[in-house]
């Protein structure tokens, strides 16, 4: 299928950190949501990236289940040693993190320069 | 008289739960609601239907998800029913826990009740009912100019 290759978080390297941004604006669809959180995990399982921003600038709504995603990529990053940080959250998305309360469990910035710095 | 109702039965397929998903969210802009409004249905209806979907019929292609529609100028009420075993809401634990923070789980639910002024679980935990009182407009965006 050749939904399952297309891209949906675009990687940019500056320096040694690895910023990831979404191509979606809604993370709701269950195909598109297996997807991002491959391509997520690859980061850390293959490409042993170390330090990685996860940018929301383009994301409008999120659900439940990209949620989970997000954990399994921090679990993951965790266990590797990665340093991984959010940033560019808009505040109706933020209200989903904090309804939650995994912004206590995240590290997350307002701006992408502010998640870089010290990274 | 702008009244938007409808109702719609669909095999337990996401694709078909984003189209449902869809008109529902076009016959509350036809109304203008708020585009918060917006935000918090379409957020509680991707939560309701995939629970109908995957956790009630369990992607049975054989079962389906039967939803009613019923929008006018002052709420938005969606009943959603599957055709599973059903569950007990109080049985979800609560996902903001300090212990249960890393678990999948319990979000969903959450969420719509966030986002919902109702939820309503009847049947056994297989119908959900989503009100939503529209938001108060705190603009007068009636004013004319001089």
């Amino acid at each position: 299928m050749s939904a399952g290759s297309t891209r949906r978080v675009e990687v940019e390297e500056i320096g040694d950190v690895s910023v990831a941004r979404f191509v979606d604006k809604k993370i709701l669809d269950e195909t598109n949501i297996q997807i991002i959180g491959n391509q997520l995990v690859a980061l850390v399982d293959e490409d042993a990236r170390k330090k990685i921003v996860l940018d929301f600038s383009n994301v409008e709504y999120l659900s439940s289940a990209a949620l989970s995603k997000l954990l399994i990529l921090e679990k993951k990053a965790k266990a590797a040693g990665a340093k991984l940080r959010f940033c560019g959250i808009r505040p109706d998305i933020y209200q989903i993190f904090t309804l939650t309360k995994l912004n206590k469990l995240f590290d997350i910035y307002d701006s992408e320069d502010q998640a870089l710095e010290g990274l | 008289m702008s009244d938007q109702n409808f109702e719609i039965s669909f095999p337990s397929d996401t694709v078909k739960g984003q189209e449902v998903q869809e008109r529902i969210i076009t016959c509350m802009e036809s109304i203008s609601y708020s585009d918060r409004d917006i935000f918090g249905m379409r957020l509680a209806l991707e939560e309701a239907l995939v629970n109908a979907i995957k956790h009630g019929n369990g992607m049975d292609p054989n079962k389906e998800v039967h939803v009613s529609c019923h929008v006018d100028e002052t709420a938005a009420r969606i009943t959603i029913r599957d055709e599973g075993e059903g569950f007990d809401p109080d049985d979800v634990p609560d996902p903001t826990d300090e212990d249960n923070l890393e678990k999948p789980g319990g979000r969903g639910i959450m969420l719509m009740k966030a986002f919902m002024t109702e939820v309503t679980y009847c049947e056994g935990g297989n119908t959900v009912i989503l009100v939503k009182h529209r938001e108060v407009e705190t603009e007068d965006s009636s004013a004319v100019a001089e």
